[in-house]
């Protein structure tokens, strides 16, 4: 149990210590992060729309937590192919389940930040008042959703062991994909026919639905004063799903990672050297 | 009579390389090899690129699946026990793989903690490790991309040896290096060896390295293992004056050293 944990932590040491390093890319991509929310935003406050700024407020701030999330588990297998240390991960006697926990913990720690920061900034450019959201509410959507999207961000992960070169392109791929299907800043009634049964897949549509409920978005008793948040009984059917989602996606993401890892030790599509 | 710390069988491994829209061509890099390393033996593979001792580095060190044959280290068997054949092996490749903006301290208590080791007493015998290759400890804290290849590859076989392992596997270790610290490192693998009776197995393009460090030497070529035997053996057997004419006659080929490269997707 004792070198389990250290083993974890391991991975949290690795990711402090390089987020330390490159503290100028975070900076960079926290920045960008805030600024393209804020911008999405503020076309509700042109419109002098606070439902429309809420809609996209929640719409910015979700995915946003969401995107990280998934992204940093994804391209931390990416960064270790380009760095040549996977295959002494992959060396070491720690199983993949702890590898892929320890990996997860530290990008969920890093996707509550960057939330943190894009919620402050975007609270200062839209002077948005919140009260009477269900926010706690909203705080138990979000920890069910991450399961979910960390079972998503696994099944990405197998792209860099698949390829160095082209995995990491693979993984945003994946990304644009959820962003344009999961209704992010617009119904997805508004997509074309043919790509609205994918939406139905998403984990990041039920996360959006419940928490616009949440906040009280098209709720016709909110007032820009004061929301009128649903209370979480009323998203009890979209907790469900997003459970289910997390309850198949994070082992399935395990196995599916597990299988690529073995196929790419058949095949040598690990990185190799000399 | 004590069970050899490596036993390799009959081992083949091919890769498919596609030639064309449809057409694939198989490759074999490994190709029937067998041989075996005594417990406490330094073994040498000798071979030109691409005569496949990366390859077989890699599958001792469960990075790469065989197609058929036998592998046991230490008792246990490959793939089949692959969880406990990486308790007990150090691995040092060509090229040290670390986090490059990361410091020396910082990479190796992330290996520690990766092992599942106390971090504390992993530092200390890590300290140790590099002062005797000839490590100052300012050097600790400094970035490993700052860092000359030398010490960088310093660096790596003190991450290989940090977990105390009984089977060590250097795929060209001293590749690049510059004479002093192909010297240092050459030095403590001697030392190491008789202190701690490590089995070593050495993949290496230097034929001095060779008969100074292995017991006993293999020479490959095109995946096979065409001979084996110490270095006077293998002299004798081809009528050669040098350890180096030797491999020219039994393999037909000649030994070039070249800087490491990486080759990433390239399996062959």
């Amino acid at each position: 149990m004792e070198a389990t944990l250290r083993q974890t932590w391991a991975f949290l040491f690795r990711g402090w210590h390089i987020t330390r390093r490159y503290i100028g890319w975070v900076i960079v991509f926290n920045f960008y992060a805030l600024v393209t929310s804020a911008t999405v935003a503020l076309i509700g406050v042109a419109e002098k729309n606070y439902q429309l700024t809420l809609t996209l407020v929640v719409g910015a701030l979700l995915w946003n937590y969401l995107s990280w999330l998934y992204q940093e588990i994804a391209m931390s297998i990416a960064y270790e192919r380009w760095e040549g240390t996977l295959e002494y991960t992959f060396m070491a006697p720690v199983s993949r389940a702890v590898h892929l926990l320890g990996v997860s913990l530290y990008s969920l720690l890093n996707s509550i930040v960057t939330s943190v920061i894009v919620l402050v900034g975007l609270m200062l450019f839209t002077d948005l008042n919140l009260r009477g959201a269900n926010l706690p509410g909203v705080l138990v959507v979000l920890a069910v959703s991450t399961v979910a999207f960390v079972g998503l961000g696994l099944f990405a992960a197998i792209f860099p062991v698949m390829s160095a070169e082209r995995g990491a392109e693979a993984t945003h791929i994946f990304q644009g994909s959820l962003l344009l299907v999961s209704g992010v800043y617009y119904p997805i009634e508004v997509l074309p026919g043919w790509l609205q049964p994918l939406s139905k897949i998403s984990p990041a549509t039920y996360t959006l639905s419940a928490c616009r409920k949440l906040f009280g978005v098209g709720n016709s008793e909110s007032t820009a004063e004061h929301l009128a948040g649903a209370p979480l009984s009323a998203v009890s059917h979209e907790l469900l799903v997003l459970a289910l989602m997390g309850v198949i996606l994070l082992p399935l993401g395990l196995l599916v990672f597990v299988r690529i890892e073995a196929w790419a030790k058949k095949t040598g599509k690990l990185k190799r050297t000399g | 009579m004590q069970q050899p710390a490596i036993q390799v069988r009959n081992l083949r491994k091919s890769f498919r390389k596609r030639n064309g829209f449809r057409k694939k061509t198989e490759l074999w890099a490994i190709d029937d090899v067998s041989f075996h390393v005594a417990q406490g033996e330094t073994y040498g593979l000798l071979g030109p690129n691409g005569s496949g001792k990366s390859s077989l580095i890699r599958v001792l060190s469960t990075l790469l699946i065989a197609d058929s044959g036998y592998v046991e280290m230490l008792g246990f068997t490959l793939p089949e026990q692959a969880e406990q054949v990486r308790r007990i092996i150090g691995r040092v490749s060509v090229d040290a793989a670390f986090y490059k903006k990361l410091s020396a301290r910082e990479n190796l208590l992330y290996t520690a903690l990766l092992y599942g080791q106390n971090a504390r007493q992993a530092e200390r015998r890590v300290m140790r490790i590099l002062e005797q290759l000839g490590m100052e400890n300012t050097k600790f804290s400094t970035p490993l991309e700052e860092m000359s290849r030398g010490m960088q590859q310093k660096i790596s076989i003190a991450r290989a040896l940090m977990i105390n392992p009984p089977l060590l596997l250097l795929d060209e270790p001293t590749t690049g290096l510059d004479p002093k610290s192909r010297r240092d490192v050459q030095l403590f693998l001697e030392d190491l060896q008789s202190r701690e009776g490590t089995t070593i197995l050495l993949t290496t393009h230097d034929m001095a390295e060779a008969e100074r460090l292995c017991a006993r030497i293999g020479f490959l070529a095109h995946g096979r293992l065409v001979a084996e035997g110490t270095a006077a053996q293998l002299i004798h057997r081809a009528s050669a004056a040098t350890l180096d004419d030797a491999f020219i006659r039994l393999t037909g080929e000649e030994l070039v050293e070249e800087e490491p490269t990486v080759y990433a997707d390239c399996p062959v």
